[in-house]
């Protein structure tokens, strides 16, 4: 047994909706202070353990634990506790469109401490000049870029200083170069909050850029084929999906590395 | 583990050189809230400090409540020209700190709030008022021309969506119109036999209840009842693809989105109100029959008979015609407000409520107009 457990731990997780399971037997640990990425094609069910990880879901079969703590069969009480330790940046960025972006910012804020008002402001400017968006308080969420959006859902993430980060396909929908500071980003936040981080993404880039650790979905056998960090996927593994996966079908095809 | 102690700060002087030492201590987590920095102010300006240094050594838990507090901090020393050092800091938060501040913020980003004068507020407010007038008046022409391209078969649409239209506008309804009109006719019976009992003339609660609902209530209550759930789903629906952009996925096809996702819904509410309205009409005679015999010692037949003798055929054809009318203000109204919506989730809860109020408006408008053109047609 390690001293403190780890901040995120799933044990033989099987989802479904009604009788169609979407995937059997999912299984990984997350060690504090790491970026974990589950990746995998579409339709996958990627997204869907997403879900189950922060209770949109009830799973099948399994548990999901958070330092420790099950979650899957804590009481509402209990799952809000933990909730709040959580942020979570949803694919869409899913902000309060009839909220500029520090009213979406301080919500949680408002609703989870005892701050004044002005000090309220105050952290959540600090929250936006993080991700990048200084000056952009008293815009509303039609009225920035989709890029601006995301981090600003990410500075929603991060309002109450959440010990896990949970980002669904961070870079859906940007250009490659604001992927890209999506991704130092990510990084700069991991390393200075030093929170624990899974991503949710099929992005290669991001995959390789920032993943400490991983686990990979397969849409055929509805399970976990792989896992480990994933440079060393590409560079050791001999599982044909995974590599074709890692290499945008360029080698493990069917038929494939013929002139190898 | 968290200490338990409150987030707390003292001022010193750093022997020597001048700087202004402040030693932080406890817990400054956003749970427990801030110290207010009003103290170092005071400092900052009364000793006139070379530098500003900071002691942790009894720093206990941390999180983005401290950096909140030292970026206040820093703000002070740059308005007294006074140097911070971060050095002491821990890691974490130099790095926060230096990340907040990486992405310098544009000059003519920031919202200077401006209230407009009360004469430019009323302007605006006029020339929007304009504007919608002539968007809502260009959107009547479309119709209009989409109508005519129906008529002609050459409006562009899926008979499968006009068919579960005409479902959703007809045998939905059903169940909510039977009950509203089952109860008008009830209380206007009632209403009617407390009335007319007075004068020994019960048997005339059913010309009162006939003609009342054949002419009226039948159409009004139908058509209210549509404006509230076909009307507002219409807009929300409509205001939903605007959000989207399934609408703009149809312009962008060529298919005029007034012809695919406005036409059908106007069709279907014209061709399903007169039938709505007919029932209403024989369920609220039904009701009032329920009062009439049951209260006034009438018998059925006298009361059928009195009511068929009262309703004149005029008076039939006057309600269904209106209802017709009603049908098309419900679903100009609902799909309007849902082509106007912003692309917002409150603008589709705005247009949907806009569309019940404009709809409801515009029937009890359009029955005013049609009480005074059937008097003076002598209808």
């Amino acid at each position: 047994m390690t001293a403190t457990p780890p901040p995120l731990a799933v044990h033989g997780l099987t989802l479904g909706y009604g009788d169609r399971v979407v995937l059997k037997d999912v299984a990984f640990t997350v060690k504090r202070g790491e970026i974990f990425i589950i990746m995998g094609g579409s339709g996958s069910g990627k997204s869907t353990v997403l879900r189950h990880l922060i209770g949109l879901g009830e799973p099948v079969k399994g548990a999901v634990f958070y330092g420790g703590v099950d979650f899957t069969t804590a009481t509402a009480d209990e799952r809000n506790a933990i909730l709040r330790r959580i942020g979570v940046l949803f694919q869409s960025g899913a902000l309060w469109t009839s909220m500029t972006l520090l009213e979406n910012v301080a919500l949680p804020l408002e609703e989870y401490t005892d701050l004044t008002p002005g000090e309220i402001r105050d952290v959540a400017s600090l929250k936006l000049d993080l991700v990048g968006l200084p000056g952009f308080e008293d815009y509303y969420p039609s009225e920035v870029s989709g890029g601006m959006q995301k981090r600003a859902a990410l500075a929603r993430a991060i309002a109450l200083d959440p010990d896990v980060l949970l980002f669904d396909e961070p870079s859906a929908g940007l250009d490659p170069v604001s992927s890209r500071h999506l991704d130092d980003l990510i990084l700069q936040l991991r390393d200075s909050l030093g929170a624990t981080i899974v991503v949710v993404t099929h992005e290669l880039a991001s995959i390789l850029a920032i993943g400490d650790d991983s686990i990979f979905l397969d849409a055929d056998t509805r399970t976990a084929i792989a896992g480990g960090s994933p440079k060393e996927l590409l560079a050791q593994s001999t599982d044909p999906r995974v590599l074709r996966f890692l290499t945008r079908g360029a080698e493990g095809a069917p038929g494939g590395r013929t002139n190898g | 583990m968290e200490l338990t102690e409150q987030a707390t700060f003292a001022v010193g002087s750093d022997a020597g050189n001048g700087a202004l030492s402040i030693r932080l201590s406890g817990a400054w987590t956003l749970r427990r809230g801030l110290p207010s920095a009003e103290r170092i102010e005071h400092e900052l300006a009364a000793r006139r400090p070379s530098a500003v240094v900071f002691e942790v050594h009894e720093l206990g838990a941390w999180d983005s409540a401290l950096v909140t507090f030292l970026r206040h901090i820093e703000a002070l020393c740059t308005r007294h020209h006074v140097a911070m050092h971060r050095e002491a800091l821990p890691a974490g938060v130099q790095r926060l700190l230096a990340l907040a501040g990486a992405v310098r913020e544009q000059p003519s980003v920031r919202r200077v709030s401006s209230r407009m004068p009360r004469v430019a507020r009323l302007g605006t407010a006029a020339l929007d008022l304009a504007a919608n007038g002539v968007r809502t008046v260009t959107f009547i022409g479309d119709v209009t021309l989409a109508t005519g391209r129906f008529v002609r078969g050459t409006a562009r649409f899926r008979f499968r969506d006009l068919a579960v239209l005409v479902q959703e506008c007809g045998a939905r309804a059903l169940p909510i119109v039977t009950l509203i009109s089952v109860l008008v006719g009830m209380i206007l019976a009632f209403v009617g036999a407390v009335q007319l009992e007075r004068f020994g003339a019960q048997i005339y609660v059913a010309d009162l209840v006939g003609v009342a609902m054949v002419r009226e209530m039948g159409c009004i209550m139908t058509g209210i009842i549509m404006a509230g759930r076909t009307g507002s789903g219409f807009a929300a629906q409509i205001g939903t693809m605007q959000v989207t952009q399934e609408v703009d996925a149809l312009t962008t096809l060529g298919i005029p989105a007034v012809d695919f996702l406005v036409l059908p819904r106007i069709v279907a509410l014209c061709v399903m109100m007169p039938v709505l309205c007919v029932y209403a009409d024989v369920l609220g005679i039904g009701g009032g029959a329920v009062v009439g015999v049951g209260m006034l010692d009438l018998t059925l037949p006298q009361y059928v008979h009195e009511t068929a003798s009262a309703i004149t055929f005029a008076n039939f054809a006057v309600g269904v015609a209106k209802s017709v009318v009603f049908g098309a203000v419900v679903g100009i109204a609902g799909c309007l407000r849902g082509m106007q919506a912003g692309r917002s989730s409150a603008a589709v809860g705005d247009a949907a409520t806009s569309a019940v109020v404009t709809g409801i408006v515009l029937i009890i408008a359009a029955d005013g107009v049609f009480a005074v053109l059937f008097n003076m047609l002598g209808i």
